[in-house]
């Protein structure tokens, strides 16, 4: 059978129409539902830092947004260590919609910076942990992580890791357990207080326990395990103005309830 | 698809629905012809996407999905389809589908979609689909389509999960995620560990298992590929 050419143009086009409606219409309705997933997953990944990936697991959508809600409290900081509260329009910012990516491309003094402060019940002033957010380039494409640090502003806490497209079985081990747990324990500054970052070392299998800037390797993955440790000199050293303010609002408190 | 049983049953009555030569459809591209093990196609997702059961599974019903509604609407087309064009018309109505699926998975089970979209996005370039549109649906009754898209996806998903389920279990040694390796070594003592296979986890496993799995098909259909 053929057909002719004005034929074949109006059968595309009414296709075309017929399948693009329904594509538009499909991504209209389910919209609201996704910016959900999309956000009680970084909620999730907020909270991975903190807690053991199979408590986290064990909790339902519901139990996860209900206990983000008592225990994170969020801010927003720049590279001098201020507090950001409403952007050039005067609209507030909050830190769960800040986009690490797009401010990526900026030059560091203009970016945001997300604070996510892990506090008790219902306390916003008995923080248990600090969340800070890292976001770099791995190996194909954008890494990204959290990273908790303790009371003390130095020990790691733990820290989850995100990828779009590392290699499976290599640098997509990264967003594994067993190696984000490599960096419990760890610290970011020296005995003197200097910034030393914390990097995953070159091979793998080697015992670090002794060491606290260094942390055990992917072997296979160099390069998307020099984009993890990029990620945290980069983005650390940005809050590290944030981190001292905090310190030395700390050891006020201290030095006045003495 | 209810509607469409019943429109069969009123132009064929002669025809039982499940008739043996729709039965067929069905059956024969589950072992006799199946795409991957016999016909060899699709091998690229099914390499892919093995490392574990859950995303398998999803992977699985997008296909069936995708290839049963992409049968079902390219047979309901047949005559209007212009043949100059009808390649095209083929893959716009399997990319809008798999679209489809990409957006519920992200709506509704995110994790998997973080996990599967990539491999989801490729089903458009799975011969399979195409294959059946091309040598099936466009010469045939829209339920019959419906079986044999529903058939050969079916084929295609028992592979791949029989693939993945040997990689999961070897390459992690669990299944379903739920540790069985784990397990077994409890019942032994903390002395008794099973390792896990590496090469399991990376895709020369799959090539591995699905080789086998080729071999031990065709040593029992007696299959001999003529050239």
């Amino acid at each position: 059978m053929q057909q002719s050419n004005a034929y074949i143009i109006t059968f595309s086009i009414i296709l075309t129409v017929v399948l693009g409606l329904l594509l538009s219409g499909t991504s209209q309705v389910l919209a609201p539902i996704q910016k959900k997933a999309v956000e009680l997953d970084t909620k999730k990944q907020i909270l991975g830092a903190v807690l053991a990936a199979s408590d986290l697991r064990a909790m339902k959508p519901d139990e996860i947004l209900d206990y983000y809600e008592k225990r994170i409290t969020s801010k927003v900081v720049d590279i001098d260590g201020n507090l950001v509260e409403k952007d050039a329009d005067g609209n507030a910012i909050i830190a769960e919609n800040v986009n690490v990516a797009k401010n990526y491309k900026m030059a560091p003094e203009k970016r945001l910076y997300p604070m996510f402060i892990f506090h008790e019940e219902g306390k916003p002033d008995a923080s248990e942990a600090y969340i800070v957010q890292v976001y770099g380039a791995g190996l194909w494409d954008e890494i990204w992580g959290f990273l908790a640090l303790d009371t003390d502003l130095n020990t790691i806490a733990g820290v989850t890791f995100g990828h779009k497209a590392e290699t499976p079985g290599l640098g997509a081990r990264i967003t594994e357990n067993a190696v984000q747990d490599r960096f419990r324990g760890k610290r970011i500054f020296d005995d003197e207080g200097n910034f030393q970052s914390v990097a995953m070392q070159k091979g793998e299998g080697r015992d670090y326990s002794g060491e606290d800037h260094k942390v055990d390797g992917l072997s296979g993955a160099t390069i998307t395990a020099n984009g993890v440790n990029a990620m945290f000199r980069n983005y650390l050293q940005a809050y590290k103005a944030y981190l001292d303010k905090l310190k030395d609002s700390k050891s006020e408190e201290s030095l006045a309830l003495n | 698809m209810s509607t469409e049983t019943a429109q069969a049953e009123v132009k064929k009555p002669a025809e039982g629905l499940l008739s043996k030569r729709r039965k067929g459809f069905i059956t024969d591209p589950l072992v006799d012809n199946n795409p991957i093990t016999i016909q060899v196609l699709g091998i690229c997702s099914a390499l892919a996407v093995t490392t574990q059961l859950q995303p398998t599974l999803v992977m699985a019903i997008s296909v069936i999905f995708v290839m049963v509604m992409a049968n079902l609407t390219i047979s309901l087309l047949r005559n209007t389809i212009p043949s100059r064009v009808r390649i095209i018309v083929q893959l716009a109505v399997i990319a809008t589908l798999v679209t489809l699926v990409n957006e519920v998975l992200k709506a509704f089970a995110f994790d998997m979609y973080k996990e599967l979209s990539v491999f989801v996005g490729l089903i458009i370039t799975n011969c399979i689909v195409m294959g059946r549109l091309e040598a099936f649906a466009l010469g045939n009754k829209p339920y019959d389509s419906v079986l044999d898209g529903f058939g050969s996806a079916l084929g295609y998903s028992w592979i791949i999960l029989a693939v993945a389920f040997f990689r999961e279990l070897l390459g992690s040694g669990s299944v379903f995620g739920v540790p069985v390796y784990e397990s077994i070594s409890g019942l032994f003592g903390g002395e008794f560990s099973l390792a896990t296979n590496g090469l399991m986890v990376s895709p020369v496993g799959a090539f591995i298992i699905l080789g086998l799995i080729i071999w031990v098909q065709r040593t029992k259909t007696g299959y001999v590929e003529h050239n």
